[in-house]
């Protein structure tokens, strides 16, 4: 169990104009921890990631990251240069939409292998027997290799999207409803690959979903959002079994069985 | 550690916000020790707070009063206001659980669900595997089944799987939530000689279990949980 | 005409070669990266060479001796209306020798002629952005230069070995510049690539539609992209050139007849009558002589 958190988050607020899109928010994520950030639509979710993953710039707070050499790094204060090199080496993004993530024109191999042509890697067979062992991972079959996502289905590019983002071993991935435009047998192949990576890597993630039942499957603790504001909080099984909160209890009681 | 499970004044109540916010007091003043090799039984009628008790020793169950003090690797930790990683690390080595129901993973075969708690620290998979089909063919699970994921198993089966992943890690304690009430004569014998053999190892069990053959077969005390109700306590 | 020349010399007025000369500046200060400049509406179409007309219409001086190409020849329409075009609006004297002339403008090659210090090769470039084929975001890729992100371009390399098997890129194949700038050599043959490293000639690029100069100082270091296992190679001929005899020169294809007859011949002409006239002569020209 590492002692240091890899990502601090202190009071991080972010406000579009006058409307609020998320408040105050503040927590610590560990070295190989899943957090689940749930909460219905408008609620500040796809903000809060936004504002984690340096995507957005928080209005005020502080996102700190623990980098490789041990130091921790206001990301706001990051030069542009530096934290794109930390989005594509060391941090992992996943989209909703495929589409958002991946380059559609170019084949499947070339998906994977282009965070490593970008961190310098010039040896073109090892590049591509990487990506071999990444798609066989994901469960595309190598021979798809040279194909371009645009022929592939839904589940078979977010699972391209996924191979993408994790060639280069981050340590953490920031994942935006990994699962929502997929049907729903192709939904627990995807969250049963996913849950299996984040194990055997021992992957740090924070994934934005509005469905209770993938942050049951996939995360150790969750984070319930209301109008911006994170209003519960703690371990998953503890949240969903013994909602505290009034929305908290609403939320869970129109599932069925999470 | 000779005690390794320490309960003190722990009280429990739910408030239900859609039902106009009223309060159930669950238990209150709940104390009580469990020492190395030693099985607790919870007794009383039901929805007396047995499982709620059992819940809130996992960390599963939030606590609004009093401390659950556990030995976990020679450091005491309170699991009533651990953080969640420190509960979900107390979990992986100290506390194993076996819940009433197998929550289903799709996807994975029932010989890996039992080996995953092994797996999980550190035990080679192949070793975890031979571990875990020693405590399936010994529950009686038809080696033709240990392959496959049990979402379609009957419930008597999932039960033995569920157990069979309670038991296969050395946790120094257990809980144990009537884990032999859809199994038949010859698997609740089975798992009356699996807790005697934690109990030999020095494992502190705490459990519910309503078949009175097991329970007398099993338990070295039984604690009356009606005499935490809250009700009494208030009065 | 005559008037027009003295006033305008070489058709841009001062202020605008001004502007240019100040592009070309920083462009040849920092090696590859591509200044933009108000490209200036000239009296022909773009695709006709506007951005290397300006270029060198800003560093003409009437002491200046100009060759113009399209492909390697002299003789072509474009080559030849922009050879007319600077002796009517700067009286330069014009040249068809490589060696004569002190400013060069090029479409698609660069001369066989190894250059010399004190020339100037301008090229008119049509797509000076070499990552625009896989990101199409104006806004990005300036952001991708200026980080230095360049995985991009080896992904479209590695389509390429996936496609066919090899780097299959021949025309505008990028470079990297002094370690530092990734740059579209405009559509010249790759063949012409390992020319622009360390060149004692100035080199400047001109793109007029796109608004864009960038430069190669003399003695710079130009280098190839490729993998390890995929290593930048140059075109190679089977043949030297049917009329001349060269080899290791780039030769164009042409069509003798209907019946499938054809040869391969220099396509830098200059190089080829050079190389005639000293006496060299290849199978065609050895047949034809045997003919007469
Ligand atoms: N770019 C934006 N400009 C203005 N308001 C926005 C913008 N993005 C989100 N919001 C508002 O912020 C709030 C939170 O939105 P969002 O973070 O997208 O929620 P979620 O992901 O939970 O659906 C909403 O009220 C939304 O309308
Ligand atoms: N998650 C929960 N939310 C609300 N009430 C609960 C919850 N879990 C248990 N209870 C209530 O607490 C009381 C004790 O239940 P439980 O602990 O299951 O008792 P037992 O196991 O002794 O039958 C019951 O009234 C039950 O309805
Ligand atoms: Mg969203
Ligand atoms: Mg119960
Ligand atoms: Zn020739």
């Amino acid at each position: 169990m590492s002692t240091l958190p890899l990502l601090k988050v202190n009071d991080v607020s972010k406000f579009y104009g006058s409307r609020i899109g998320c408040r105050n928010v503040s927590f610590e994520l560990y070295a190989g921890e899943v957090l689940a950030i749930v909460g219905e639509s408008g609620s500040g979710k796809t903000t809060l990631l936004s504002c984690l993953s340096t995507r957005l710039m928080p209005t005020s707070g502080i996102v700190e990251y623990h980098m490789r050499d041990g130091q921790y790094r206001d990301l706001a204060r990051m030069g542009e240069s530096e934290r794109r090199f930390l989005m594509r080496t060391d941090w992992g993004f996943v989209h909703q939409n495929p589409a958002d993530g991946l380059r559609m024109t170019v084949s499947a191999g070339a998906n994977v292998g282009e965070r490593l042509m970008a961190v310098g890697d010039r040896h073109y067979g090892n590049i591509r027997a990487t990506a071999s062992d990444w798609l066989e991972r994901v469960e595309i079959g190598v021979d798809r290799i040279d194909d371009q996502p645009r022929a592939f289905s839904g589940g078979m590019r977010q699972r391209l999207q996924i191979a993408r983002n994790l060639v280069t071993s981050p340590r953490l991935v920031f994942m935006d409803e990994p699962t929502g435009g997929l049907d729903v047998s192709v939904q627990a192949r995807l969250l049963d690959l996913v849950r299996g990576l984040v194990h055997d890597l021992g992957l740090a993630a924070v994934i934005v979903t509005h469905d209770l039942a993938v942050a049951r499957l996939l995360s150790h603790r969750m984070m319930v959002m209301k109008d911006g504001a994170v209003i519960e909080q703690g371990l998953t099984d503890r949240v969903l079994d013994d909602p505290r909160e009034p929305y908290t209890q609403l939320l869970v009681s129109s599932i069925l069985q999470v | 550690m000779a005690t390794p499970l320490v309960v003190s004044e722990v009280a429990k109540s739910f408030t239900m916000h859609l039902r106009d916010g009223v309060r159930r007091p669950v238990v209150a003043n709940v104390s009580f020790s469990v020492k190395a090799g030693e099985c607790v039984v919870l007794g009383g009628p039901s929805g007396v707070g047995k499982s709620s008790i059992l819940k809130m020793l996992y960390g599963n169950y939030g606590v609004d009063e009093g401390q659950i003090l556990m030995d976990h690797d020679g450091k005491l930790v309170n699991l009533a206001t651990a953080e969640p990683r420190t509960v979900l690390e107390v979990r992986r080595t100290t506390l194993g659980y076996v819940s009433q129901f197998l929550r289903v993973v799709p996807r994975v075969s029932a010989l890996d669900i039992v080996a995953e708690p092994l797996q999980a620290r550190g035990t080679p998979i192949e070793e975890a595997r031979a571990h875990a089909a020693e405590l399936l063919s010994k529950l009686n699970l038809p080696r033709e089944l240990w392959s496959l994921p049990p979402a379609t198993f009957s419930g008597g089966e999932q039960q033995r799987v569920n157990i069979a992943r309670g038991f296969i890690t050395d946790h120094r304690i257990l809980l144990l939530d009537e884990p032999t009430a859809s199994l038949d004569a010859k698997n609740r014998a089975v798992v009356v000689e699996l807790i005697a053999e934690k109990k030999a190892k020095g494992t502190a069990l705490i459990g519910i279990f309503h078949d009175e053959e097991v329970r007398d077969a099993v338990a070295d005390r039984i604690l009356d949980v009606s005499a935490f109700s809250p009700r009494k306590a208030a009065a | 005409m005559n008037d027009l020349a003295t006033y305008n010399f070489a058709y841009l007025d001062e202020q605008t070669k001004r502007m240019i000369r100040r592009a070309i500046l920083k462009a040849i200060a920092i090696p590859g990266y591509q200044v933009p400049f108000a490209s200036r509406e000239m009296p022909m179409p773009y695709g006709w060479g506007t951005g290397g007309v300006q270029v060198t219409a800003s560093i003409l001086g009437p002491e200046d001796v100009l060759k113009v190409i399209d492909q390697g020849a002299d003789d072509t329409t474009n080559a030849v209306s922009i050879r007319a075009f600077f002796q009517k609006v700067a009286n330069v004297a014009v040249t068809t020798r490589t060696k004569e002339a002190t400013i060069i403008q090029t479409r698609h090659r660069i001369p066989e002629e190894k250059l010399s210090e004190g020339q100037t090769l301008v090229y008119q470039v049509p797509i000076p952005e070499p990552l625009r084929f896989l990101e199409p975001r104006e806004t990005e890729t300036r952001k991708m230069h200026a980080l230095e992100e360049y995985g991009l371009m080896h992904v479209k390399l590695y389509e390429d070995i996936a496609r066919n098997g090899h780097i299959a890129t021949t025309y505008a194949y990028p470079v990297k510049v002094e370690g530092r700038y990734v740059m579209d050599p405009s559509p010249t043959p790759k063949f012409d690539n390992p020319k622009m490293h360390m060149s004692e000639a100035l080199q400047l690029f001109g793109a007029g539609r796109e608004k864009r100069i960038y430069a190669v100082p003399p003695y710079t270091d130009v280098v190839s992209l490729d993998f390890d296992d995929h290593p930048f190679e140059i075109q190679s001929f089977d043949k030297p050139c049917a009329l001349c005899g060269a080899e290791d020169v780039y030769l164009d294809e042409v069509i003798l007849d209907d019946k499938g007859g054809r040869m391969f011949v220099c396509s830098d002409t200059d190089h080829c009558e050079d190389r005639r006239a000293c006496g060299h002569a290849g199978h065609m020209l050895a047949r034809k002589e045997a003919a007469e």
